[in-house]
């Protein structure tokens, strides 16, 4: 039996299916069949739903269609839709970069801020849970709902930033309007969600760190830094590939907040507004958009494995 | 009195008061875009456009959400949302619990397989699949009363079901981790008495997972009433977008008045608010059961 036959599966569910007939843990048939169907039906609608298109999109984009017409109208272009993304499309570049942009924000500003403030309610605090709740807040926004809120915030005139600063009479700054501050004003936006999901994480880790290990550093004479750096920091090695692999995907699907405030154009151009762009925008280029996606595919793999392999390793050895 | 020392605690100390002060000034930080927009929702049209919107208010109301209430007829995409969140919510668990169920208590050489084909299924990036799964949706024919395109596009079941195939990914890990937690000789005990595989999972699993099931509906609920972008591309009718998809249309609807705009937000944001206030613990508890654990 190979991974493979999951969905005819119930042939021999008991690992001796010799002994079946005397031993209390073999299946009998109707078991086997309902088994079978627990397991089957959703993963055949996983498939057909995730994965088929995701296979999909690899061939497509190897084609060029306008999707007009049946599948026969489509013609195989081979790499000519990459060729092409890669010399000469305005767009592609800048979006590459702006999702570059974003992951390394991502990673630097919550991801800092997020342990700064574990570390920091890591204790026995009063009004810690306040606190808390009110760092996780922003988590159940929709980045959509982010956007619209954050711009009351960036308008030049009326927003609050710009009166704070003293420049909404002046000289006010155009912070979502102006392509080379754009991406970083929604970028505080977005790391503005993304803090407390982070905080999050990482305090589910502490809490898991073995006291007597900080113990035994501190009567051998370490500070609290010390502690923190040489003890702490690697036993949270798991929680920090979570937080890598969490984030990555954050970046790499970053699309509502753009959308919401201008459709991802003028400075706030990212793949997965390129890709969308090809659906429900102006020129449907099925063929275009599904090369695009693979690119977005293939930067994912590399830590969807990453993750997969730091969370499944250790159930292998189990 | 934030700091004042008690019989159980550590006395008061500098740096504890400096910690407290920090993280105060923190928190008030992280809500201060909220409030501000808490705020403008309060004020009336010609107050802030006569005085702006940094200043003291003439007088505070709330007029501005009963507006945004009609004219962006929010109750009609609340029941939109309800229509899609609803059955996307359950049907995931139920699936998903299915799926866990028999990853976790029986051992099949393909469960690792079958766990890892979920949940990295769950971490691609949605743009990845919906361009075939848009032209996948066209091809799937639906009956006249079921859908006045004829097909799975533009039809909100079309948005439950990409809903229930891409979260059943993360919930079958978490259900999977929490399942294997429960000892194996109350399934054995069931099964000597003669329940079905059904049954055990139905009247012995299920009950058992009650905890983990309420933070992953939590969670689910979140995030189904959160997404943006399925419905924005399967649904072509603005009439039935749901509530954070029609955020769009109902900036149009306000045209510039902030004071609308802010109300508005303010509504569609609610029922998550109310969600994460009343059930803080679940949410908390489902994000960190699915990431720490395994």
């Amino acid at each position: 039996m190979t991974d493979k036959t999951v969905h005819e599966e119930p042939k021999s569910p008991a690992p001796r299916g010799r002994a079946r007939r005397k031993r209390a843990t073999a299946l009998a048939g109707g078991d086997k069949l309902v088994l079978g169907l627990m397991l089957g039906i959703p993963t055949l609608f996983h498939v057909l739903l995730v994965w088929l298109p995701s296979l999909g999109s690899v061939a497509l984009s190897f084609s060029s269609w306008d999707g007009i017409g049946g599948f026969e109208d489509i013609k195989w272009v081979g790499v000519q839709n990459y060729v092409d993304i890669f010399t000469h499309y305005p767009r592609f570049w800048p979006a590459l970069q702006h999702n570059l942009i974003w992951l390394v924000f991502l990673l630097v500003v919550p991801t800092t801020a997020g342990l700064f403030l574990a570390v920091l309610l890591d204790r026995k605090l009063r009004f810690g849970a306040v606190y808390q709740s009110a760092l996780y807040l922003p988590m159940v926004l929709s980045l959509a709902l982010v956007g619209f809120i954050w711009q009351l915030i960036y308008q030049p005139e009326q927003g609050l930033l710009n009166n704070l600063l003293g420049t909404a009479d002046s000289d006010p700054t155009n912070w979502l309007g102006d392509p080379k501050i754009n991406i970083y004003a929604v970028l505080v936006a977005a790391a503005w969600r993304h803090t407390g999901y982070i905080m999050l994480l990482y305090l589910a880790g502490l809490k898991s760190v073995d006291p007597a290990l900080k113990e035994a550093a501190a009567l051998d004479g370490a500070n609290s830094f010390q502690t923190f750096t040489k003890v702490t920091f690697p036993v949270l090695k798991p929680v920090n590939i979570v937080v890598l692999v969490v984030t990555v995907i954050e970046a790499l699907r970053a699309f509502d907040i753009v959308y919401v405030i201008n459709k991802g154009r003028n400075g706030l151009e990212l793949l997965s507004v390129l890709v969308t762009d090809n659906i429900i925008g102006e020129s449907s280029r099925i063929g275009w958009g599904s090369a695009l996606a693979v690119i977005l595919l293939l930067i994912s793999l590399g830590f969807i494995i990453t993750y997969l392999y730091q969370v499944f390793s250790k159930e292998n050895r189990a | 009195m934030t700091t004042a020392p008690t019989a159980r605690r550590a006395p008061l100390r500098p740096g504890r008061v400096v910690l407290h002060v920090f993280l105060a000034l923190t928190c008030l930080t992280t809500l201060a875009p909220l409030l501000w927009a808490v705020y403008a929702s309060l004020r009336t049209y010609d107050d802030t456009a006569r005085n702006g919107y940094f200043s003291l208010p003439e007088s505070l109301t709330l007029e501005n959400f009963g507006n945004a209430w009609t004219t962006g007829d929010l109750p009609h995409y609340y029941l939109n949302t309800l229509v899609i969140t609803l059955p996307a919510v359950l049907m995931t668990l139920l699936l998903s619990s299915m799926v866990a169920f028999g990853v976790a208590r029986f051992s099949f050489k393909f469960n690792l397989a079958l766990l890892m084909l979920f949940t990295a299924g769950n971490l691609l990036p949605q743009q990845v699949i919906v361009t075939p799964l848009w032209r996948l949706y066209r091809l799937i024919e639906l009956p006249e009363w079921l859908s006045d395109s004829g097909s799975l596009i533009d039809t909100q079941i079309g948005v439950v079901m990409i809903h229930i195939a891409f979260q059943i990914g993360f919930c079958t890990f978490v259900l999977s981790n929490y399942m294997k937690t429960i000892p194996h000789e109350l399934t054995e005990a069931a099964r000597v008495d003669g329940a079905s595989v059904f049954r055990q999972y139905w009247q012995v699993i299920l009950p058992l997972c009650r905890p983990a099931l309420a933070a992953l509906a939590t969670l689910e609920f979140t995030w189904i009433y959160n997404d943006f972008l399925w419905a924005l591309v399967l649904i072509q009718t603005g009439d039935k977008m749901p509530i954070t998809s029609a955020l769009q249309n109902l900036k149009g609807t306000f045209f510039t008045d902030n004071n609308l705009v802010a109300a508005g937000s303010l509504l569609v944001a609610l029922p998550t608010l109310v969600v994460f206030f009343t059930l803080q613990r679940q949410f908390v508890g489902g994000l960190t059961l699915g990431s720490t654990k395994g």
